[in-house]
């Protein structure tokens, strides 16, 4: 009999994982794990998996609610608007300044994204409702941080069961302070993840930026050329909308917006007029993308700024969208960086070969960081999204590149049984798994938050990829979890 | 571009020319008012740092901004993980969890178990009874805990879920195959739009000690309950062990996580440590029982000493005082003198004060966090003749500001102490630039007022997401004491020098010995 194939190893990890359930959760969770085969037409997901569906109750799932969605992701970073955390004062305390997305300014006057705004929610509000006391929280906004362009009441769970109407409040009070005042209904009961806080954003998005008065926004003086395209669904972790931004900069585009990391309202505004939408984050802002298109004509293509494979893919693909000066500046630009990547790569590529890595993120990255892995001879053998739609699986088929293990909303017993199972020699999720791993001597690298390091996007962020990734595998620090007197034997 | 010998991280990167260029560029495009009006930024900066600002800041009442307090839940998973093998479980939506847990692991850099049973819309509309019956079954089945804590988010308290109803039915209909009936379920409710995290932990602790011990009571034994409070200093819990083993007495720590968030490497078991459930079930026979936070456990003591009977009380050993009240009420509870170990270590933190007082004497501090940390600290700076210009507690329940401004009373710098009791920490931040003070004591969240106000911070509070380790020390007893000592002297004197290191102009104060 040979060596027991990497697939067969992957699917009796599964058989086994499932058998510590109940019958119930192990049948619901037996169809959230399966094992993907690159570009394989006979599975409709990636690993036949499905998703975007409740969470089995009890298990230490790793998702996070619909406020996560909005004001944590969407709405959050968008930095010259104030965020409200409606309701009580845990949710907007825990996701206080945990994402890194940055943005210039001067925080607590013009910008705003690091504070933590809430109305304080005590249980006179909760009988007798707290539309007043947000009306009263608006106004004492206004007159404390009177260069705010604008506000968003991020709901917490009970607005919506109390039957408050923050709309209603909203109205009011964006006629009367002529601002921008988005309400958004993004309860955490809402849906089974982030993911629809996501669509409930882009909803408001559409309502209140498009479809709103921004008659407070100056933007006539920026005209549109032909070269205006506008980054969608990149957070700015750490400056990664940064370090793509120069790219396209260089390759001649203009980019007019940036969704929404380091953002302002204005930027949102000027979207509508841009030529194309680049979509990095297809989950998250894939609503208000369409939206755009159908709206406003605007074309939009989805792109992967990790790795130099799929950096320089998307950049070609971006350049074929326009003309021949593009293009030729776009080769520029690839042939430029081209030297730098190279060193990169025979720096640590030797270091990091044949190097097996597991994945469990959110968002894009459970599929777009495959490749960054790849360049450097790493191996992705198990990837995973807490809150992934079909259409993300169906994507991930053309990103792996062997046998490899597919877990949707894996929960923390589960990725620890993968982990034991197939042994990688790097573990990359979130902060919530990263010292289970660490305990068990496992190179961990957070890559919600890029463990406080980053960039990770383009070129720039690629050599610093690779550097934290060696920094990682190869420190000295996890050959001493065994002491010596336990060497032998 | 990245030099490949020398690949710099965000920290270096965007100082560099063409990324310079890149943000410059990025602003005309930018409705910020740094990006078309920098002097209108200047002008409102300027602006909340005055005393208008400050009047119209402190009389805010709707809208809370940078608040120094966290929800109720959150302390009744930290009491769930003080006890053994025990699995905090918060019924409701699963966000809520996952912001607790990445909390408490961002603070302790450990992994920090808690799952909830998942309710959504539906449940929003008929109850969480279901996700009730299959969450307690599936966690029972996949972790095996020796115990499940229960607490709720505020959603399964607005929709007004009954916990015990539902517990009961959940074993009733498990049947005994995961979820024996004496499988220990102990419940509290804790809605996050009441009190702070202190109140969750006040509510769990009342609920493990009240529904455990139910039916247990028997004769009384000579044996001494510590319940610590919402403490986030692992070594603290060890320092107020060390102080009751050395009277030789029999004892129960109720809720000792100390090993759950401080796992040596080597392999990783989910549970650590903490209190026996045997000796949770049989504290309620102890003689005594002493509370070290008297505002984070007001509840279960009024049970302890109203119907339990049982002597001890407050005491509260951070600082000199502190531990000294602590080792004389253990002194007095035992019927034995004081162990000469005790006595050398109150000797040693003595001689350290006296060695370190000019620094301290005097100097001004602003300082923030849980009710009785502050009392605690408090009570040292002034043990220390320093000044506490400015104490603010956000969550300070009924009482607190009188008994602080009682301490206050008590230094000869009175009339210049303040008391803030309900206030944010963007309320200190008009503080601070009103009445200024030499250093702030407080969590990570002080950060921000150290860049916008220039007073240095010293890491002393909770959370700390930005500096290492320091929770593993101890800030209680005599040996806490002296870590709060050294902190601060250090402090200051790295002030000294940063104030004095320029060069032929300030450096003759910069000296070799302090």
């Amino acid at each position: 009999m040979g060596p027991e194939t990497l697939e067969a190893k992957q699917k009796a990890a599964i058989e086994e994982i499932l058998k510590a359930y109940p019958e119930k959760a192990a049948k619901n969770r037996e169809k959230h794990l399966g094992v993907g085969s690159p570009n394989d037409e006979n599975q409709k997901t990636c690993g036949d998996v499905r998703s975007n569906k409740k969470t089995v109750p009890g298990v230490m799932s790793q998702r996070g609610c619909a406020y996560a969605g909005s004001k944590g992701v969407v709405w959050g970073p968008v930095k010259d608007m104030i965020h409200i955390s409606h309701g009580p004062i845990g949710c907007g305390q825990y996701s206080r300044a945990g994402r890194r997305n940055y943005y210039i300014g001067v925080t607590g006057v013009d910008t705003f994204v690091t504070m933590n705004f809430c109305t304080d929610f005590q249980e006179n509000n909760i009988v007798f409702g707290g539309d007043k006391k947000l009306g009263i929280a608006i106004d004492e906004i206004d007159s404390l941080f009177p260069l705010n362009n604008g506000i968003t009441v991020q709901s917490e769970c009970p607005i919506g069961l109390i039957g408050d109407d923050i709309g209603a409040v909203a109205k009011v009070k964006a006629k009367e302070l002529h601002k921008t005042i988005v309400p958004v209904n993004c309860e955490g009961f809402r849906g089974v993840s982030q993911s629809l806080g996501h669509h409930i954003a882009n909803d408001t998005v559409r309502d209140y930026i498009f479809e709103g008065d921004l008659s407070h926004i100056d933007t006539t003086d920026v005209t549109a050329t032909e070269y205006d395209v506008a980054i969608i669904g990149d957070y700015n972790i750490g400056g990664d909308t940064w370090s793509s931004r120069i790219l396209l900069e260089e390759m001649g585009l203009r980019v007019v917006a940036q969704w929404s990391g380091d953002a302002t309202l204005k930027e949102m505004a000027l979207t509508p007029k841009v030529k194309l939408n680049l979509l990095h984050c297809y989950r998250s802002m894939n609503y208000i993308s369409r939206h755009m298109e159908k709206e406003f004509g605007i074309p939009w293509i989805e792109y992967n700024f990790f790795g130099p494979s799929q950096t320089i893919k998307s950049l070609r693909k971006i350049a074929a969208f326009f003309d021949e000066s593009i293009q030729a500046k776009c080769e520029e630009v690839i042939a430029k960086y081209q030297p730098m990547i190279d060193a990169v790569i025979a720096k640590y590529k030797p270091r990091l070969e044949g190097k097996q890595v597991m994945l469990f993120v959110g968002g894009l990255r459970p599929r777009h960081v495959i490749g960054a892995y790849e360049d450097l001879g790493m191996e992705v053998i198990g990837t995973g999204y807490e809150f992934a739609h079909d259409d993300d699986y169906k994507r991930t088929k053309e990103e792996i590149f062997r046998s490899t293990v597919i877990y949707d909303d894996v929960n923390e017993y589960e990725l620890e049984a993968f982990v034991k199972k197939l042994q990688p020699d790097l573990v990359a999720s979130g902060i919530k798994e990263k010292y289970v791993f660490q305990k068990m001597g496992l190179p961990y690298r957070q890559m919600h938050s890029w463990d406080y390091s980053g960039p990770y996007h383009g070129y720039d962020g690629f050599a610093i990829f690779a550097q934290d990734m060696d920094l990682a595998i190869n420190s000295p620090v996890w050959a001493h979890s065994k002491a010596p007197w336990e060497k032998e034997g | 571009m990245q030099e490949v010998e020398k690949i710099v991280n965000g920290k270096d990167l965007f100082k560099r020319p063409e990324y310079a260029e890149v943000l410059a560029n990025k602003k005309q495009f930018e409705s910020s008012m740094l990006a078309i009006n920098p002097a209108k930024v200047e002008e409102i900066a300027e602006w909340t740092k005055s005393w208008d600002y400050r009047e119209k800041n402190l009389a805010r009442e709707a809208i809370t901004v940078n608040p120094a307090k966290a929800c109720q839940p959150l302390g009744a998973v930290m009491v769930a993980l003080g006890f053994e093998g025990t699995m905090p479980y918060v019924h409701g939506s699963h966000g809520c969890v996952a912001y607790f847990r990445s909390y408490f692991t961002k603070h302790f850099k450990e992994p920090t178990p808690c799952v909830s049973d998942s309710m959504t819309e539906d449940a929003a509309v008929f109850g969480g009874l279901v996700n009730m019956k299959e969450g307690l079954k599936n966690c029972a089945a996949v972790y095996k805990p020796k115990m499940i804590a229960v607490s709720t988010t505020c959603m399964a308290e607005v929709i007004g879920d009954d916990l015990m109803a539902f517990i009961t039915s959940a074993k009733e209909e498990d049947g005994g195959e995961f979820l024996p009936a004496e499988y220990p379920i102990p419940y509290a409710h804790t809605p996050s739009f009441v009190g702070s995290h202190i109140t969750g932990y006040d509510n769990m602790m009342h609920g493990i000690m009240s529904q455990l011990t139910e039916g247990n009571k028997g004769e009384t034994k000579q044996r001494i309950n510590i319940i610590p409070g919402f403490e986030t200093y692992i070594g603290s819990l060890r320092s107020v062990k060390s102080i009751v083993e050395a009277f030789g007495t029999d004892y129960i720590m109720l809720g000792d996580h100390s090993d759950q968030w401080d796992m040596p490497a080597g392999n990783y078991e989910m549970f650590q440590g903490g209190t026996k459930i045997e000796d949770a079930k049989d504290c309620i026979n102890s003689s005594a029982t002493i509370s070290l936070q008297k505002y984070a456990t007001s509840k279960t003591m009024k049970m302890v000493e109203k119907r339990w009977k049982h002597a001890g009380g407050f005491s509260n050993p951070i600082g000199l005082k502190g531990t000294d009240e602590f080792v004389m009420k253990l002194a007095e509870l035992t019927g034995t003198e004081v162990p000469q170990k005790l006595k050398t270590e109150r000797g040693r933190l003595v001689d350290a004060m006296q060695d370190s007082y000019p620094y301290m004497h005097g100097k001004k501090f602003a300082i923030w966090g849980d009710p009785d940390f502050l009392l605690g600290v408090v009570s040292f700076l002034l043990e220390m003749g320093a000044e506490p210009t400015h104490v603010l507690c956000h969550n300070a329940p009924n009482g607190w500001e009188a008994e602080m401004r009682a301490l206050l009373d008590t230094s000869p710098a009175k009339d210049s102490l303040n008391v803030w009791a309900g206030k944010d920490l963007w309320a200190m931040r008009s503080l601070l630039f009103t009445e200024p003070v030499d250093f702030m004591i407080g969590n990570s969240y002080g950060k921000e007022l150290m860049r916008d106000t220039g007073t240095p911070l010293i890491y002393i509070g909770f959370p700390i997401f930005d500096r290492h380790h320091l929770h593993r020390y101890s800030i209680s007893g005599y040996d806490g004491a002296l870590n709060l000592l050294t902190w601060i002297t250090n402090k200051v004197l790295d002030q000294l020098d940063e104030d004095t290191k320029g060069i032929a102009t300030t450096d003759y104060f910069f000296d070799l010995v302090r």
